[in-house]
Formats: structure tokens, sequence, C-alpha cells
């Protein structure tokens, strides 16, 4: 295992206008082995790819493929030289109009040395050499678009392998796929690792690292935060190590419910998922954290309407709920303020105020003519408590920044009181002084309404939550008072040690 | 009231430090139109008369009608293709009912509103549940009435005494209140100077401004139509919304069709063939006015009268018949350019 690294990647810098996203990225990949690559939302991963394969160029640093300087130019430069991506948006990889021959050889069609005529007889045979090399099982005359998820995966990837690649980046190849597909996947990846591939692979979900990991990298805030090998592999760590241990004890003054608000019961969200309870109350804000794709977002909403449940009950108020629309949600007091505020949230053609009355028109018009002036008046309100910087209520959402932006979201449901406000990631993309202004203004207004928060960020749970509530494979696994927490036991409830724990 | 919602969304610096740029976008096709009326008032005569100008109206009525309805739809984000269609099959339906049936005025209305709102239903049925995209959803079923108007008669054009198929003669008429919507004119400082279309085209712009502007349902539309998983995350009922539109636009063309027939006083086959292209792009000139960069009634109602004033201008002025699809064209072109070139909004 001394074997001297294929690739290696030293010093890597690379800034965006003023923010620094990668301070130094040291990475080293072996042949013939799979290295995890774990980081939080915009610690970097992504950037760190991008150069790699040759879409950003880098800062500063060097990157040697087998001892020589790599310096891709463009994506097809990477590929040529051995260093080939598959994407997380599996559809990017393949053309899916196209048969499974035809994608195999794909870039075969462009470059110096591409034949002039396209001869289907050849393509064929040339596909199934590589469908052969790589134990590629699928009907090579199938239409793309007519196969599973994971076979097109497998199709990405082979098309990809084509090159004789001495390095493969695999970016959140499972986040689509079902554990069974995830199965042949880790096969191929087997396959591959004994060919002497060096594999790079970027995941959050445990199942998928235990499975593969020889070495575990993890990166924060765009610097390697920890370097995990040997025959032992030590998960918590990683995990710890990702999400930061230097758990800054803010000044919460924890609080205890003061009445029961909501409760949901045996609720089920995914199809192998165990069922789960949560009890929420006036006045607290309650932290579900958990890693990317352990089914947060799914349950938030569920708890909206946007989402049946599979399996369970939820009561408000002591009263039967079952939202069946988001409409119905609202209509009961139950607002989500949604992740991904540019997919989700924000009504791009609208100006500030627009955007903080639109779930309310019903209750802010007459007989359905809408009152601009009282919605104007209560943006202003709005505007002034959460500190929105902007010239006036009717600017363009585009002339904000992103703290603004999410501060008008969060406004938007706040502007009418809640019983139950969810929130889903409210701190992505926010700079630290628009979520201290935030993180403040919820607290201070939490008195009459229950709060529900995801994150994936423990920091910032640390920072808003009064109790904390872990979230693994769709279902709750361990509570907390945000008061004296065992950090060691929470982290290893994130990182799927909870069967210990229960 | 009106400047202040349609235009705010194009201005992202202060008004006092408005550029000429700004006001190039928001004024300019404002500023042409008005030009124009100036220019062709002092060159051809009888342009500046109050005949003139209602012809101009008069001239524009139908397609303007139609528009302010595809307006709807591209609010939400949609569009109809199916509209011109729509319009001549109402004509058709109110024909037959009058002639072949022997109906009377209200009966051949409510047939042509019904074909509009069963119309509409269906488009926005295809398009919200069958998930069959917008453009290809109207194109089928433009196909599907301009195919569907011509079964009951085999293929003519209906009018009063006509021969059927059967060999026998139609007996009813066109009854003289339905002939009245086209025909019949009020006195405004003239006697007999302002055709019902044009009432209609301005009560219905009105209408439809009103909706979209200052109800709340205009608002959810607007909302729908830029973000519709925002909306729909906001308690928007997005599907119905989106029906909705296709409904409203499908009654504004059978509308539209009613005047048509009126009008022409027959159920002709062959008429309506340019109603479809014209309306669409008088809503699609209407994104130019006031820097909207959006669908919006007043834009369209102004787009309509824009083709009216300059082809009635040119008319005037000798220019041959066969330059106006030309001139339209160019206009159209220019006005996009305005929106999609010149306005911030369009970079995005």
């Amino acid at each position: 295992m001394v074997e001297e690294p294929v690739f290696r990647v030293e010093g890597l810098r690379k800034s965006f206008g003023h923010i620094q996203v990668l301070g130094g990225v040291d990475l080293a990949l072996r042949a013939g082995t799979v290295t995890v690559l774990m980081g939080a939302n915009g610690a970097g991963k992504s950037t760190l790819v991008k150069i790699v394969s040759g879409v950003y160029r880098l800062g500063a640093g060097t990157i040697t493929l087998a001892g020589q300087a790599f310096t891709p130019a463009t994506p097809a430069d990477a590929i040529r030289a051995g260093v080939v991506t598959v994407h997380q948006n599996i559809n990017d990889g393949v053309v899916s109009d196209l048969d499974v021959a035809t994608n195999l050889t794909l870039d075969r069609l462009n470059g110096p040395g591409a034949r002039l005529v396209f001869n289907p007889r050849r393509v064929r045979r040339e596909a199934r050499e590589v469908a052969d090399r790589m134990g590629l099982t699928v009907d090579l005359k199938a239409n793309v678009s007519d196969l599973a998820l994971a076979d097109r995966q497998m199709v990405a990837i082979a098309r990809a392998m084509a090159h004789e690649a001495r390095v493969l980046i695999l970016d959140e190849p499972t986040s689509s796929l079902s554990s069974a597909e995830a199965d042949r996947l880790f096969q191929l990846v087997d396959r591959l690792r004994e060919r002497g591939v060096a594999i790079l692979y970027i995941s959050h979900r445990m199942s998928d690292i235990r499975r593969l990991a020889d070495t575990i990298v993890s990166l924060r805030d765009g610097r390697i935060a920890g370097v995990f090998d040997g025959a032992e592999l030590d998960y918590e760590g990683a995990v710890n190590a990702m999400l930061g241990q230097k758990i800054s004890r803010t000044d919460v003054v924890v609080r205890e419910a003061s009445a029961p608000v909501f409760k949901v019961e045996n609720l089920r969200i995914a199809a192998s998922a165990k069922p789960f309870s949560l009890a929420l109350g006036d006045g607290e804000i309650v932290a579900v954290t958990g890693l990317v794709g352990v089914g947060k977002t799914a349950f938030a909403e569920t708890l909206f309407g946007a989402r049946a449940p599979l399996v369970g009950s939820m009561t408000l108020m002591g009263k039967a709920y079952a939202p069946r629309t988001t409409q119905h949600a609202i209509e009961n007091g139950v607002f989500l303020i949604a992740k991904d505020r540019a997919d989700s949230g924000i009504v791009p053609d609208f100006n500030i105020y627009e955007n903080i009355s639109l779930p309310f028109l019903k209750r802010l018009s007459d007989f359905g003519i809408s009152k601009r002036r009282a919605e104007r008046a209560r943006a202003r309100k709005q505007i002034a408590e959460l500190g929105i910087i902007c010239r006036t209520e009717r600017d363009d959402m585009s002339t904000l920044s992103g703290g603004n932006q999410q501060k008008v979201m969060v406004a938007r449901w706040l502007s009418q009181p809640a019983k139950v406000l969810i929130l889903d990631e409210p701190f992505q993309g926010v700079d630290i002084a628009a979520r201290r202004d935030i993180a403040g203004k919820l607290r201070a207004s939490a008195p009459g309404r229950a709060t529900i928060v995801f994150l994936t960020e423990l920091d910032e749970a640390f920072e808003i939550a009064d109790r904390i509530v872990v979230m693994s494979e769709h279902t709750l696994v361990g509570e907390h008072r945000n008061a004296e927490i065992d950090i060691d036991r929470l982290l290893a409830e994130i990182a799927g040690h909870h069967g210990a724990v229960n | 009231m009106a400047s202040d919602t349609t235009a705010q969304a194009a201005k992202p610096r202060p008004v006092n430090a408005m550029s000429a740029r700004d006001y190039a976008i928001r004024y300019g096709f404002l500023a042409l139109l008005a030009g124009l009326v100036i220019y062709f008032g002092l060159a051809a005569d009888g342009f500046a008369s109050p005949q003139s100008a209602v012809f101009i109206f008069q001239s524009v009525a139908i397609t303007g009608i139609l528009a302010l309805g595809v307006t709807a739809t591209l609010v939400v984000g949609g569009f109809d293709l199916s509209i011109g269609s729509v319009a001549t099959t109402a004509m058709m339906a109110s024909s037959y009912v009058m002639v072949v049936m022997g109906g009377d005025a209200l009966m051949a209305v409510a047939a042509c509103l019904a074909v509009g709102v069963v119309v509409g239903l269906i488009n926005g049925f295809l398009i919200v549940y069958m998930r069959v995209p917008d453009l290809l959803a109207t194109l089928g079923m433009m196909f599907l009435l301009v195919g569907l108007q011509r079964i009951p008669t085999e293929g003519r054009s209906i009018a009063t005494g006509m021969t059927m198929p059967d060999g026998s003669v139609a007996s009813g008429t066109f009854s003289p209140e339905f002939l009245a919507l086209g025909r019949h004119r009020f006195d405004l400082f003239l006697p007999n100077l302002l055709p019902i279309s044009v009432v209609v085209l301005v009560v219905l712009a009105i209408v439809i401004w009103f909706f979209l502007e200052y109800t709340r349902f205009g608002r959810m539309m607007y909302a729908v139509g830029s973000n519709e998983r925002a909306a729909q995350l906001a308690g928007a009922p997005v599907n119905a919304y989106k029906i909705w539109a296709y409904v409203i636009s499908g009654v504004f063309a059978s509308i539209g069709g009613i005047l048509l027939a009126a009008r022409l006083g027959r159920g002709d086959i062959a008429s309506g063939n340019n109603l479809l292209l014209d309306s669409v792009a008088a809503a699609l000139i209407g994104f130019a006015v006031l820097g909207a960069a959006k669908p919006n009634a007043l834009g369209t109602a102004v787009g309509a009268v824009f083709v009216g004033v300059l082809l009635q201008g040119l008319t005037m002025m000798n220019a041959p018949y066969y330059t106006q699809d030309f001139i339209k064209g160019a206009v159209l072109v220019v006005a996009l350019v305005f929106t999609f070139a010149l306005s911030k909004r369009g970079k995005r």
C-alpha cells in the first residue's frame, strides 16, 4: 500500500472575486483505491471537482498525474489525459434519445481522427468492446431514455471509462438511486478498483462510504479538515471533521415549550424507513439535523402538505391535521420557508413587497381586489424589523444580496402569525451577518408558535435551537436538549451509529 | 397608478436617477406611437379625423380582443396558438345555429361562448394533466378546430339560403339583433360613429387589465408564470390558474368570433386567416410598452393600436396592401429588441 499516488493535488487555491473557495487543498489518489471526499454544502467540493475536470482554471497550486503536470484547459483535455468525471446529474452524462451503443462511443464522433461517416455496425462493435471491458450487461440497442436510472448511470460511467481512464471522479453517484441500484454501482466501482483505477468518490451517504471507502478525506470551508486512512476507518471522526468541532457554544438561552402545539405520530416518509414521532411545543425552536439526503426535505414538505406521508398522523392544536395542499397548510397556520430560495421561494418578476405578500393575498384583499398600499406598509414593517438592506419596498429582488433575499423569504412567512413555522436550510447561501439577524429574529418571535428548522450544519443548529433532533435514513434517531449536549453521541447518531444508542 | 404597477419592474435605480437609456426603454415605444400619429396626421389628408381614429380601432378590434386573451396565457407562462381557429369556429358555430338550426341571436352567442369555454378547458386539461407542452397542445387544437368547423357543412361556407349537403335549402337567417353586433354604431360627438366591436374591445381591455393588475387572482397568475414552484409553495392552486388562463383565452377568442360573424353576416370558412399571427404580434409588442418586459394587458392594447395606426397611415399614404405583413413583422422584431436586448430584465 505504500504505492506512489497516481494523482496528486498540492496547495490548490481558488477564489471567485474576493471570496476564497479553496484555501490550499492537498489530495493524493492512489491507483486501485477509493478515496471518499466528504464536505458540507459550500465546503468547496464542487469547485474542486470542476478544477480537476477542466471546467475551472486553478488559482494556485499544482496538480500532477503520474508524475506529470496536469493542467487541463477544457473538460475534453482532462478526459484525454485520463481524468474522467461523472457528474451528479445522471442525464448530463448520457444523451437520452440515442441508443446505448451510440452513447458508449459518443466521444469518438468528435475530435481529431473522427470519421466522417457514421457506421452503425462499427459503432456497435466498438460499443460491445467497451461494454465487455466494463462488465456492462445492458442491451446495446436499447434507448437510454428507456433504461432505469442505475443503468443510465452505468452507461455514463462506462462511456467515461472508454477512454482508459486512470482517475475516475464520481460526484454523488447514488443520490438518485435505490439501494438495490446502488449495489450494482458498488460492484462496478469494485471492478474498476481491481483494475487499478484511482477513484475519487464524493458522497454524504454513510452507507456508501462504509461500503467503499479505503480513505476518507473531509473538506471544510475550502481546506482539508481531516484524512482518515488505515484498516479501521474512523467514520465518526470524518463526519466530525466535515461538520467542524469548533462547536462555538453560543449564548442561546434554552427555553422549554410552554404548551404542546403540534404532534406527528408514527410518520413514515420513505418506503423502507422506520416510522417516527415528534412533538413540538409553543415557543420552542427544534432543529432537525442530519446529513444531506436523509429525508429532511421530505419531512418538511410532508408537514406542509406538499407531499403525502406514506403512513402516520399529525395533530395541530389538538385537532387532526392532514393537509392535502399547501394552501390547506397555510390556511391552518403551518408555513414552510422552503430550501433553495431561487428555485422554490423567490418570484423573480415580483419586487420585495409583492414577494412578501404572495401567500397572503387572500387576507390582504377585499373581494379579490388587492390593496397594494396595505401590502407596502406591511412590507416596510418587515424590512425594518429584519434589517433588509434595500432602497424601498419596491426594489427588484435581483438587486438584493443573497442574505437579503433570504431575509425577504423569512419576512414573507413572518408577516402573518404562524402556528407552526418550518424552515428548510434557511442559512444556505447566506452571509454570517444576515444569518445572525435571521436567527435572532426567529428566536425573538418564537413565542406563540412552534418552530422547526431543518439544518445540515451543526453549528447553525447550536446557534438557533432549543432542542436538536437527529435524522438518519428517513427517520429520527436521537434527541438532545441544546444545553449539555453529548457531542460524541450526537455525531455518532448523525453518522448512523444510532442502533447502539436507541 | 397604472404606470406605477406596470413599469416598476424595469427600473432598479431611483426614479430621479433614471438614465436616458431607462427613459428609452420605458417611453420609447409610446413616443414612437405618438410620433407616428403626428407624422401621419400631418402627411396624410384625413388621418387626423374621428372617422379615421374609429376606423383604426375597428380594424384592430377583433385581433385586439384575441390578443388580450392570449395575454392571459402568456402571463401564466403558457401560450395559446388555437385562438385564431377558436374565433373562426365560433363564427361558424353562430352561423350554423342561426342559418341551419333556425336559432336566435341569444342562442348563437351562447353557442360561441360555449365553444370558447370548452376549448379552453380542453387546452388546459391537455397542458396541465396530460403534460403536453403548451405550444404543441394548442397547435394540435388549432388543427383540430380548423377541420372540425368544416365538417357540419361538408366544407361549405354558411350563408342565408344556402344549399345543404342533402339538397335542401337552409331555412334560417342571420337574426337582425346578431348582425347589429357587427353593424350598429353608437353616437359619440358625431352620429353613428362608434361601432360595437370597438366598445367591446375597450371594455374587455379594461376588464382584463384590472383583473391582471389589481386582483389577487391576476397577481397569482403572474407568480405562476414567473416561478411556478414558488407559487405552489405559497399556496397557489397552480393547475387551476393555468386552466383558467386558457378558458379566458378561449372565451375572448370566441367573442372575437361572434364579432367577426356579425360583421361578415355569413360563416365564411376562408376568413380569419391572419387572426392568430396578428393577435400574437400585438401581445408580444405589448412587452415593450412602458418597459414592462412581460405580458400585460395595457401593452397588448397599445400594441394592437400601434399596428392599426401604422397600417392605416401607410394605406392612406398609398403604400400597397402587400407590404402590410412585412411592416407588421418589422414592428414585432423592433419591439422584441426593445424588450430583450435593452431592458435589464431580459438579460437575466
